[in-house]
């Protein structure tokens, strides 16, 4: 097995008495798709939060391409190549699709603290922006406010604004949340593409969708990593049935 | 300038009418309308961090006062400062007590950040009432007008009312296309992200303090401008200017006239300014009457003047960002 | 300095926290509760001291004064919040800032109407005017532990009505949690007049007992507005433990700064307000922000 391009070790994450990340340690490998699942409450999001920096951790140490990360700032790693779609829509309501996504390709730039040329001349992040919003599919809602587009296409933007910061490990928390049957189809065929060449890290309720992409699997259970495999050994893994997955009803 | 056509044609002949002004006007109405220009740059200057960064300053005035102070202080008696020196370092000070001021503020955020504004302000102001080697609360009359020219040759008279009305407009046209300049620049989407959500835009990738702070220095020192040529205007500053009811003014002018456009803090200030000029007239207690406007306007128009304005002529694309809630 | 002049110091710093406390507690509750920036809150105070200096030459009495006048600030309040504060509940602050700057216009303007812009004295109650004395030429005057001493039966009783009573746990829900209380059916437009017209009285009521110790002077609601805000700031915006907290650093550092500092007097309060907030960006009690 390959180098892992982003591992954890020892991470936690207390709020109070509440672990709501305790002592993970995972490795993730280049190129795959590694869906973390887990039951309401079991530290997902908390643990997508500390990769990204939204979150310091208690203890613990993240590498990402061997470097140290820990505790680095948002800006910091999502310079470094990691991108991060939210749970919640976060997005900037009163811009257009095309300003959000704008927005995240402007940040590869060097640096933003430029002062004279208007930023529309910039051509490099105008092809990025632009590259973003065909991936995600909405090329044709370009200069709609974006809080005038509907639920699924917000969640289709969150995924355009991470994609224009052109990154190698892409965080996804629940990018199917709120969708419509077609609209999720759509994702998960955008998520196969990505998933030539990049890496993705992806927390999602529907199993179906997992199956339908992963190629690993991680389940936390309050807070705690109970497995890591393959899904053919997720599936049939008992511990992880009695925890998790009910009866075993998978799908996919 | 920015906006669509309809906006640029009204903007331009705003400009237009203010450069025909002197030679129809009434030489009081002269002396009025610089001072009104002079608000507009200062009102302008705190848009940059409400309206744009989505910073409410209360303590904007510090920078108005120290720039007029540093000019008061630098100005020989016998006259003859060169403006080539003095608005340099007036504006260099201003910025580098923005930079002080900012780098503390910036951590904190909503209503805690408009409380250590104030303090900053209060501070400035409380060190000049309290120096008597800067007046005190008297203040300082700034002994001559700054001279324009190269060598021995003048380029414009400053003290002839005509030459600074001109000087001044042509600095409010300056810094009017300056901001504008800088919001459509890479630096201003920043900003603009930041207002609108400050955590969503580091997680894209920016440093989002730096450029809070570096926004917070650059409106610093526009109202540092603005405090120069009120200084050099009237020839006078005390620890008013930089006092919180002069903050608190600034702010009525900008949320009056209309946050994240650039024309409407300046039209705020204008109408502000006009209106406190006719009370002032009509009777001896004015600020009863601004007092209800101030509170009628918050009332009936929450998009101020400027979206009263986008509303009566239904101006699109280039209207005023939506008031945040 | 001895130590009989560092207790009338730190006497007086106590005395001048406490006169701030009723000011701010009231600023703070209404901003943690009712979610306002309330810039006319020292318009109450300033109120106050003129209502008392008036009442008190009319009937030659303080505590007449206070009796009478405290029941007419308390109305004006309660009319304010309803027919001006109470369309802003769902704006932006800066409308809030906006709009209660309009107020402070309407009241500076009122009071220079109806008293013009003379200082006055309001007198020590005749009972109260002794001194204490500390040492053969040190003495304490006996007003101001007065002051001192019915302002700590106010913050005691503030705290048990907050604690233990049916109103003060409404008041705590609608702070932490406002659509959860209204679920609870709980008519929280009566708690916000409740708690408005509360901090309206706690402000004019600091500023008549205080009357006769500072002058009665125009723009003292001003003054008093700013130096509250920097206690709430400090304790922690909504905490009334903040508030008390903050109200005592500050007295007592206003005071030690005049007579140590007195170049620097009046920037020591902002500067400590700087370091709190470099060190604690939410102040000392508050709620860190999310």
């Amino acid at each position: 097995m390959s180098e892992p391009i982003l591992n954890t070790l020892d991470l936690s994450r207390h709020f109070g008495a509440l672990r709501a990340v305790d002592a993970v340690t995972l490795e993730f490998a280049p190129g795959r798709v590694h869906a973390i699942i887990g039951p309401n409450g079991a530290g997902k999001t908390t643990l997508i939060n500390l990769l990204s920096g939204d979150l310091k951790p208690s203890s613990g140490s993240i590498r990402f391409k061997g470097q140290d990360i820990t505790g680095a700032p948002p800006y910091v790693v999502s310079r470094l190549g990691v991108g991060r779609s939210y749970q919640k829509t976060n997005i900037f309501p009163a811009f257009t699709c095309f300003e959000n996504c704008w927005l995240g390709a402007q940040s590869r730039e060097r640096t933003s603290m430029r002062f004279l040329r208007p930023a529309r001349r910039y051509r490099s992040v105008r092809e990025r922006t632009e590259r973003a919003l065909a991936l995600c599919g909405l090329t044709e809602r370009a200069h709609v406010v974006s809080s005038a587009i509907s639920h699924g296409e917000q969640r289709q933007l969150e995924i355009g604004m991470m994609l224009a910061t052109e990154p190698e490990l892409l965080l996804l928390d629940e990018p199917l949340a709120g969708m419509g049957a077609e609209e999720a189809a759509r994702v998960i065929g955008l998520l196969r593409e990505l998933a030539a060449d990049h890496t993705l890290i992806l927390i999602e309720h529907d199993m179906d969708a997992v199956f339908a992409v992963a190629d690993r699997l991680t389940v936390m259970v309050n807070g705690r990593v109970l497995e890591t495999g393959d899904p053919q050994d997720i599936r049939a893994s008992p511990a992880v049935q009695e925890a998790y997955l009910g009866s075993g009803e998978g799908g996919g | 300038m920015t906006g669509p056509w309809p906006l640029r044609l009204t903007l331009l002949a705003a400009v237009g009418g203010l450069a025909v002004f002197p030679w129809v006007g009434d030489p009081f109405y002269v002396e009025l309308v610089i001072h009104l220009m002079i608000l507009g740059i200062f009102a302008m200057s705190l848009d940059l961090l409400m309206g744009y960064t989505g910073l409410v300053s209360f303590g904007h005035a510090a920078f108005f006062g120290i720039s007029g102070y540093l000019l008061a202080l630098m100005t020989p008696e016998s006259g003859g400062l060169s403006i080539w020196l003095a608005l340099p370092v007036c504006l260099a000070g201003t910025a580098v007590a923005a930079l002080v001021v900012g780098w503390f503020s910036v951590r904190t955020s909503g209503i805690y950040f408009i409380m250590i504004t104030l303090a900053f302000a209060q501070m400035a102001f409380f060190f000049f009432v309290e120096h008597q080697d800067f007046g005190g609360t008297d203040g300082l009359f700034v002994a001559d007008k700054p001279f324009v020219g190269f060598g021995g040759w003048q380029l414009l008279d400053l003290r002839d009312e005509h030459s600074f009305y001109f000087f001044t407009l042509g600095l409010l046209v300056v810094t009017y296309l300056l901001l504008a300049m800088i919001l459509r620049a890479p630096f201003g989407q920043v900003i603009r992200g930041i207002r609108a959500n400050e955590a969503r835009t580091r997680a894209l990738g920016y440093p989002t303090q730096r450029y809070k702070l570096i926004s917070f220095v650059i409106a610093g020192t526009f109202a540092g401008l603005a405090g120069f040529l009120e200084a050099a205007h009237t020839e006078y500053v005390s620890p008013s200017h930089l006092g919180w009811h002069e903050s608190g003014l600034v702010l009525m002018y900008v949320i009056l006239g209309g946050m994240g456009t650039l024309y409407g803090p300046v039209l705020g200030a204008f109408v502000m300014g006009l209106l406190h000029d006719q009370f002032q007239d009509l009777t001896e207690h004015f600020n009863l009457v601004m007092g209800f406007f101030v509170i009628a306007v918050v009332l009936f128009l929450p998009d101020g003047v400027a979206g009263l304005v986008a509303r009566l002529g239904r101006a699109r694309g280039g209207g005023p960002a939506d008031p945040p809630r | 300095m001895d130590i009989a002049q560092f207790l009338v110091q730190v006497l007086n710093g106590v005395q001048y926290g406490f006169l701030l406390f009723l000011v701010a507690s009231g600023l703070t509750l209404i901003f943690g509760i009712m979610g306002i920036i309330n810039l006319a809150h020292g318009a109450f105070y300033m109120f106050g001291a003129y209502v008392a200096f008036w009442l008190t030459g009319v009937t030659g009495s303080l505590a007449a004064g206070i009796l009478l006048g405290l029941p007419f600030i308390i109305a004006i309040g309660f009319l304010i919040e309803r027919f001006a504060i109470s369309f802003l509940y769902s704006r932006d602050h800066l409308y809030q800032v906006l709009l209660t700057y309009g107020l402070i216009l309407i009241f500076n303007e009122m009071q220079k109407i109806l008293w013009g812009t003379d200082f006055y004295s309001v007198p020590v109650p005749e009972v109260l005017s002794g001194s204490i004395p500390l040492t053969e030429n040190q003495a304490y005057p006996v007003y101001r532990l007065f002051i001192s001493l019915v302002c700590l039966g106010i913050a005691a009783s503030l705290y048990l009505v907050i604690g233990r009573t049916r109103l003060g746990m409404m008041i705590r829900a609608g702070a932490s949690n406002r659509e959860m209380t209204q679920a609870l059916g709980v008519d929280i437009t009566k708690v916000f007049s409740v708690v408005f017209s509360l901090g309206a009285a706690l402000a004019a009521f600091s500023g008549m007992i205080g009357a006769p110790v500072s002058a009665v002077y125009p723009g003292m609601g001003d003054h008093i507005l700013i130096i509250s805000f920097v206690v709430v700031v400090i304790g922690g915006i909504g905490s009334i433990k903040g508030a008390f907290i903050g109200a005592m650093l500050i007295g007592l550092a206003d005071t030690f700064g005049k007579v140590l500092l007195p170049e620097l007097a009046s920037m020591t309060i902002y500067a400590l307000m700087a370091l709190v907030l470099l060190w604690r960006p939410q102040g000392l009690f508050g709620r860190p922000a999310t």
